[in-house]
């Protein structure tokens, strides 16, 4: 696969994977403004996924169009990062992971601003706004959970712990990320994982929380398709109607 | 019950605009979660620019008898706007 | 209708002449058609009765999310699911609005909240009922919203100004609803035969439950007279619902659809449909609880809240440190 369109299939999976996630949680959110906070944010990424896929199958040019790539690829060939696949769990573990996912996002966008693809370019300018405020909306949350009582500190605190290994596949970069950076696509590794845990640290120490060693374990394999067997799961209930009427237009 | 969030009230001033339009209110804990929560419930089809928001306790109001983002508008959103959906013409009330 | 057969405590309605003189000049601002505001003086009973049919239409739209809710991880194109998110969006958006106008009458969300978790409050029949199909989320649209707009374009009107301006604001939205679900509608019923059948069994499954929103026969109740006079509902819930359907069936017929009702024809004298007698024992059932999914509803809501709790009260402890701090500074 041509490493552009691998690219852009990593970058639209994350964004459909996490956006399917809090999907899920429709309704379910511990107040109102939550539930309308988790949709804003579900339909944002939803929209960057659907910018994304168009043209990874544009440059592709098998005929995939966003609905083909979402709808019927199987697991081994979606390559969202880990993280995003991580379940729910507690409101505690969804903002951990949001914040974790929207500060890599948002500096990640802002690196492309100036990708050498204009196109890239274009889908980052129109996503910025909204990456800007997903991540003072999580940092803010996070701030009032850590600082909050001492439960939800302690919860805080251990979905920090837990989601800490998977925070750290985005900045590995393989073959496929590498070709980008050379091509002046998309920014070096370096600068945005030091540009994370600077801002992490930040809000972190505003949190009142630990943060977890930069040094430590970090799952991978996420980009290359090697997943944890939640995706399997996700994929199933996302692709049915699809894969049982495959004939069919909607 | 534990400790309810308090009720602000919510000021929009949309982008052609010259002042700020009560829109309706919310719950939220402390004034930057309302500006946020405001943003979510009241700029979502293309409506606010400018958005103040107000703890409801801290409004006074003179007595009836007395008469007398931040943020951008969203235009990717269009499929909001009840135009997106072409209706057949024979189909009618849609 | 979201608000159905909402209870007003009296039991008859007054002529302007039995009336003391506050009360009199309240009756004669609505008949004159000038809205009545939060801190305007008001019969315990109008702000009663607000409160009960805020709070009902309120609940509606948030329990109203599951349903939905209940298909949006399965939607079948990245289209179809950013439209349905959006509109549960909306509908969340919608009980704020609601909350808010109700809160203006003196009550507390949470307390509107609380009612509605312990059973007390109601909530629209129709979603108890299961979405067992895609095409639910085309009927739903459809028929659901369609009959919300009918009933909610009149309050638009209604006395009670806060309440009048969150139905503005909820109808220009909701017809974006209606809309997407015939679309959806229209989408199956051209589509492959098993396509056509999941669409021919939602409107069978959704239709009766859709006639009955608007409640039952109102004629003789003292309730809907009062409201009427109150003008806080403007047309009785027959006429509401002979307009839903008189609107609707063109709208099947123009689907290739069949309304499960043998008994509907088009009656030339009146300029109507007639249709077949609806079970009112399914309906009060269904009120009473013994829908197919109240428990699974209310329990849903109940959780969210319950498991909420911890996340609500350290928003407000981080508040308090905050405001502490200030206070010392």
């Amino acid at each position: 696969m041509d490493n552009k369109v691998n690219y852009l299939l990593r970058l639209g999976d994350n964004a459909m994977i996490l956006s399917q996630r809090l999907s899920e949680l429709c309704g379910k959110g511990p107040a109102l403004e939550e539930d309308m906070a988790l949709t804003n944010v579900a339909l944002d990424l939803l929209g960057q996924t659907r910018m994304w896929y168009e043209y990874a199958g544009e440059l592709e040019g098998r005929g995939r169009d966003e609905d083909k790539l979402a709808y019927h690829r199987d697991a081994h060939d979606f390559k969202n990062c880990l993280l995003l696949e991580q379940p729910n769990g507690n409101y505690a573990d969804t903002m951990m992971r949001q914040f974790f996912f929207d500060t890599w996002h948002y500096f990640l966008i802002r690196g492309l601003l100036s990708s050498s693809d204009a196109r890239i370019a274009a889908i980052a300018e129109k996503s910025l706004k909204e990456v800007t405020y997903h991540l003072r909306r999580s940092g803010d949350l996070i701030v009032r959970l850590g600082d909050g009582t001492e439960v939800s500190h302690a919860r805080t605190q251990a979905a920090a712990d837990e989601l800490w290994m998977y925070s750290g596949e985005v900045f590995v970069y393989d073959a496929v990320d590498n070709a980008m950076v050379e091509q002046g696509v998309a920014p070096a590794a370096a600068e945005l994982r030091e540009q994370w845990l600077a801002h992490v640290a930040s809000i972190f120490a505003e949190a009142t929380l630990t943060m977890p060693s930069p040094d430590a374990w970090m799952q991978s394999g996420g980009k290359q398709g090697r997943h944890s067997e939640h995706l399997g799961y996700l994929l199933a209930e996302m692709q049915f109607l699809q894969r049982a009427y495959p004939d069919a237009q909607w | 019950m534990s400790k309810e969030w308090p009720l602000w009230e919510v000021f929009i001033r949309s982008q052609h605009g010259l002042a700020h339009k009560h829109v309706g209110s919310l719950h939220a804990s402390d004034a930057e979660m309302a500006i946020n929560n405001a943003r979510d419930v009241y700029t979502r089809r293309n409506e606010g620019v400018s958005i103040w928001v107000v703890r409801a306790a801290d409004i006074v109001a003179s007595s009836p008898a007395d008469k007398g983002a931040l943020f951008e508008p969203s235009n990717s959103k269009v499929y909001r706007h009840p135009t997106f959906f072409p209706m057949p013409e024979e189909v009618k009330n849609l | 209708m979201y608000a159905q057969m909402v209870e007003t405590g009296l039991k008859n309605v007054r002529s302007l002449d039995d009336m003391g003189a506050e009360e009199r000049a309240f009756q004669e601002r609505i008949d004159a058609g000038v809205k009545i505001e939060a801190k305007d003086w008001m019969p315990e009973a109008y702000r009663k009765t607000l409160i009960r049919q805020i709070s009902q239409h309120a609940h509606s739209e948030i329990v109203g999310q599951l349903p939905e809710g209940n298909w949006v991880t399965r939607a079948p194109t990245l289209k179809r699911k950013s439209i349905l998110l959006a509109k549960i969006q909306d509908e969340a958006g919608h009980g704020l609005y609601l909350y808010s106008a109700a809160e203006t009458l003196g009550v507390s969300r949470d307390e509107l909240l609380q009612a509605l978790h312990s059973g007390k409050a109601k909530y629209s029949s129709i979603f108890n009922y299961p979405t067992l199909s895609w095409a639910d989320m085309g009927a739903i649209g459809w028929l659901v919203d369609g009959s919300a707009i009918i009933n909610q374009v009149p309050l638009c009107r209604c006395s009670y100004g806060p309440y009048a301006r969150a139905m503005i604001r909820v109808c220009k939205e909701e017809s974006f609803h209606a809309r997407q679900g015939y679309d959806i509608m229209m989408s199956l019923a051209k589509g492959t035969p098993e396509q056509k059948a999941m669409a021919q069994d939602a409107l069978n499954r959704w239709w009766w439950p859709s006639l009955m929103m608007f409640g039952p026969s109102d004629a003789e109740s003292v309730n809907s007279a009062q409201s009427a006079q109150w003008r806080i509902k403007l047309f009785s819930n027959d006429e509401l619902r002979q307009r839903m359907v008189d609107q609707t069936v063109p709208q099947a017929e123009y689907l290739g659809l069949t309304v499960p009702d043998p008994d509907l024809k088009w009656n030339e004298e009146r300029g109507s449909y007639d249709f077949g007698e609806i079970d009112w024992s399914e309906f009060h059932n269904v009120l009473k609880g013994n829908g197919p999914c109240n428990r699974e509803r209310l329990r849903t809501r109940v959780k969210a809240w319950d498991d909420g709790a911890w996340f609500r009260d350290a928003l407000v402890a981080y508040a308090d440190k905050q405001a502490a701090k200030a206070e010392a500074a």
